[in-house]
């Protein structure tokens, strides 16, 4: 079975600051990490690997060279290969853009059975990216898989619903997003890391390598266009009710009502 | 000259960094109060390759250098001394003799299941009367045909008890002194060896500390560690690598000590200013962490050229007295900073304080340090 796993690098906060002038994320003195959903998704890739023979783990990410260290991580934690799709005519790409460049990866990197996206990116936050790469490559997807089970060349999936979950069963190749509930990623092994950066290597891909049209990537191929990033007001302070619990759940329901809440 | 780590060794501390607070610091109060040695603990260190990080794969090891595995000590020391010692012995003074001294059969047999963390490795050197003064073996080996039978009682073991490999010394010639020691792969299940009494210490709790003792105790010849007689020089070169490992605990203590200080000074007020707001205490953590930094470049600088093949007992030495002596300033000027809360077992400070003692005392006091610093001086 062969396995693709997209994973970004993203900056390691939860109070990302901004750039009041340009709007951009500040990424100095931010230490980078595999983003945490990401992680499930490797994580359910190794565990396929742990469980089955002959499966083969290829780790993607598009991004700047710095995000050889992501990848470096992922073979450390026990991926077969790694490809770093990077150049500067990827920059300044949106979702869009992102998901033309790695389905134009995917497609030369040939054949799988899997690939496996995290759901969003910390940075960003769309979700948008896994989806994309499913109905441009037109292969089925589930998306936010909590529980996985392999049958002959079929996925078993949950995907998690607000109240509950989606038993869903896709034929392979499909694409699968995972969330956070799935497992709990390993750590990488010390022998693993020595082995990533000495006897493993980082496959480079450029906009060259990829025969794409410079149109559909970067800030060119983007559609979306960001007028201005800030960082919201702060909402107001709640409300406590105070005295008897009947009388204050009452007067909560009363509340929610006139809200149109319940 | 660069004094930056290198991409692996970021990662190695990175992942140790993960790897401690996620896994050891939730045990760390725990195991102290209760002296409960964190057997889970070690078992999830031997799935990440973290047994063996100085050793080469041939031999069950992850293949990497001294700074790594010094980083890797310093990090698990930050949030729990007694996990930090428990692989500094293990890796320092159980596995590195075999490494280092021992034949091709010696490191298949015992080498590879130790570096992979399947076994447990300990060293026993120190007796009742002879803990500075290493020489003065009372523990005695004798020959008898395919085997050595010996006979004596080691103190203050660390990892006693619950390690599965002991690298023992014993005196085989008492007539030539320090040149009739010999050292000796004991397993704990060979016979007339057992387990004395376990210490009720100060510090380092979780840390198993026991006598060892040998009545009658069997020891097949092909066990003998290195040559006769050549055991004193076995046990000075361990301990030279030793004091690397015990220099990254005390360092990563008082790391461990600064990071809890600064965190309790931005949040605990007085006067309406957060602690972090007076001069007088932030020249303390500036004080504080210059030391840190100090004595980092030190331990760094000593497992760097042990890497390299470099001579470097007096840089271990100094690296063990300095990182020793600022984990025990750090940690006490740190339970200054905490005030009252900082002597209650609410707060990590004082487990900190009580574990740092302990780094100016093993594996070489910090006399014994300025004696082999001294000695290099005036040779």
């Amino acid at each position: 079975m062969k396995i693709f796993v997209c994973i970004k690098q993203v900056p390691d906060t939860n109070e990302v600051k901004l750039d009041p002038k340009t709007g951009t994320l500040i990424r100095d003195g931010v230490p980078s990490i595999i983003n945490h959903d990401d992680r499930n998704a490797l994580e359910e890739a190794l565990r396929l690997k742990d469980r089955y023979k002959d499966v083969e783990i290829t780790v993607i990410t598009m991004g700047p060279p710095q995000a050889d260290v992501a990848l470096r991580e992922a073979l450390a934690m026990g991926a077969d290969r790694a490809v770093l799709i990077s150049d500067r005519a990827f920059a300044g790409a949106d979702t869009w853009a992102t998901s033309n460049t790695l389905t134009a990866a995917i497609r030369k990197l040939g054949h799988y059975d899997i690939i496996f996206c995290g759901r969003q990116a910390i940075d960003g936050d769309t979700a948008q990216v896994g989806p994309q790469v499913a109905e441009k490559l037109d292969l089925p997807q589930i998306t936010y898989v909590k529980h996985l089970e392999i049958q002959e060349d079929m996925v078993l999936a949950h995907r998690a619903l607000e109240d509950g979950y989606e038993a869903l069963s896709v034929k392979m190749p499909c694409l699968l997003t995972a969330i956070k509930e799935l497992n709990v990623p390993r750590y990488p092994g010390v022998k693993g890391v020595f082995e990533a950066y000495r006897e493993k290597t980082v496959e480079l891909m450029s906009a060259k390598d990829l025969d794409i049209d410079p149109d559909i990537i970067g800030l060119n191929g983007s559609p979306t266009n960001v007028k201005r990033t800030f960082t919201p007001a702060p909402k107001g302070k709640g409300m406590l009710l105070d005295g008897c619990s009947k009388e204050t759940v009452k007067d909560l329901f009363s509340r929610l009502k006139d809200k149109n809440i319940i | 000259m660069n004094f930056a780590l290198t991409k692996e060794q970021e990662m190695v501390r990175k992942l140790m960094r993960d790897f401690s607070e996620n896994e050891v610091k939730p045990l760390a109060a725990e195991i102290d109060e209760t002296e409960r040695f964190p057997r889970e603990t070690v078992e999830k260190m031997a799935r990440y390759d973290m047994m063996g990080i100085p050793f080469s794969k041939k031999y069950g090891g992850a293949g990497g250098d001294m700074l790594s595995y010094a980083i890797a000590v310093e990090e698990l020391s930050r949030v729990c001394a007694t996990t930090g010692v428990i692989l500094s012995a293990h890796t320092s003074l159980g596995c590195n003799p075999i490494y280092q001294f021992g034949n091709d059969v010696q490191k298949e047999k015992y080498l590879i299941p130790l570096a992979k963390g399947e076994r447990l490795g300990a060293f026993g050197l120190t007796e009742p009367n002879a803990g500075t003064d290493s020489a003065s073996q009372q523990t005695v080996a004798r020959k008898e045909g395919d085997y050595y039978i010996l006979d004596g009682t080691k103190v203050f073991i660390t990892n006693g008890g619950e390690a599965d490999v002991y690298i023992v010394l014993a005196m085989t010639d008492k007539a030539k002194g320090n040149k009739g020691i010999s050292a000796f792969i004991v397993e704990k299940d060979f016979a007339g060896f057992s387990i004395g009494k376990k210490e009720n210490k100060m510090g380092i709790r979780g840390s198993s500390t026991t006598e060892l003792i040998f009545e009658n105790c069997i020891v097949p010849k092909e066990n003998l560690l290195g040559e006769e007689g050549k055991g004193f020089s076995v046990a000075m070169q361990t301990l030279d690598g030793g004091r690397i490992g015990i220099a990254a605990q005390a360092l990563g203590i008082a790391q461990g000590a600064l990071d809890e200080s600064v965190r309790y000074m931005k949040e605990r007020k007085q006067f309406n200013k957060p602690l972090a707001a007076f001069q007088g205490l932030q020249w303390m953590a500036a004080e504080m962490a210059t030391k840190i930094e100090a004595a980092r470049h030190l331990v760094y600088n000593a497992a760097y050229r042990k890497e390299r093949g470099l001579s470097f007992a007096t840089e271990a030495a100094m690296a063990k007295l300095f990182a020793a002596e600022t984990a025990m300033e750090v940690t006490t000027s740190a339970v200054q900073i905490h005030g009252g809360y900082g002597y209650t077992r609410d707060y990590p400070i004082e487990r900190m304080m009580r574990d740092a003692k302990i780094t100016e005392i093993y594996e070489g006091t910090s006399q014994v340090q300025k004696m082999v610093i001294a000695a290099k001086l005036f040779k």
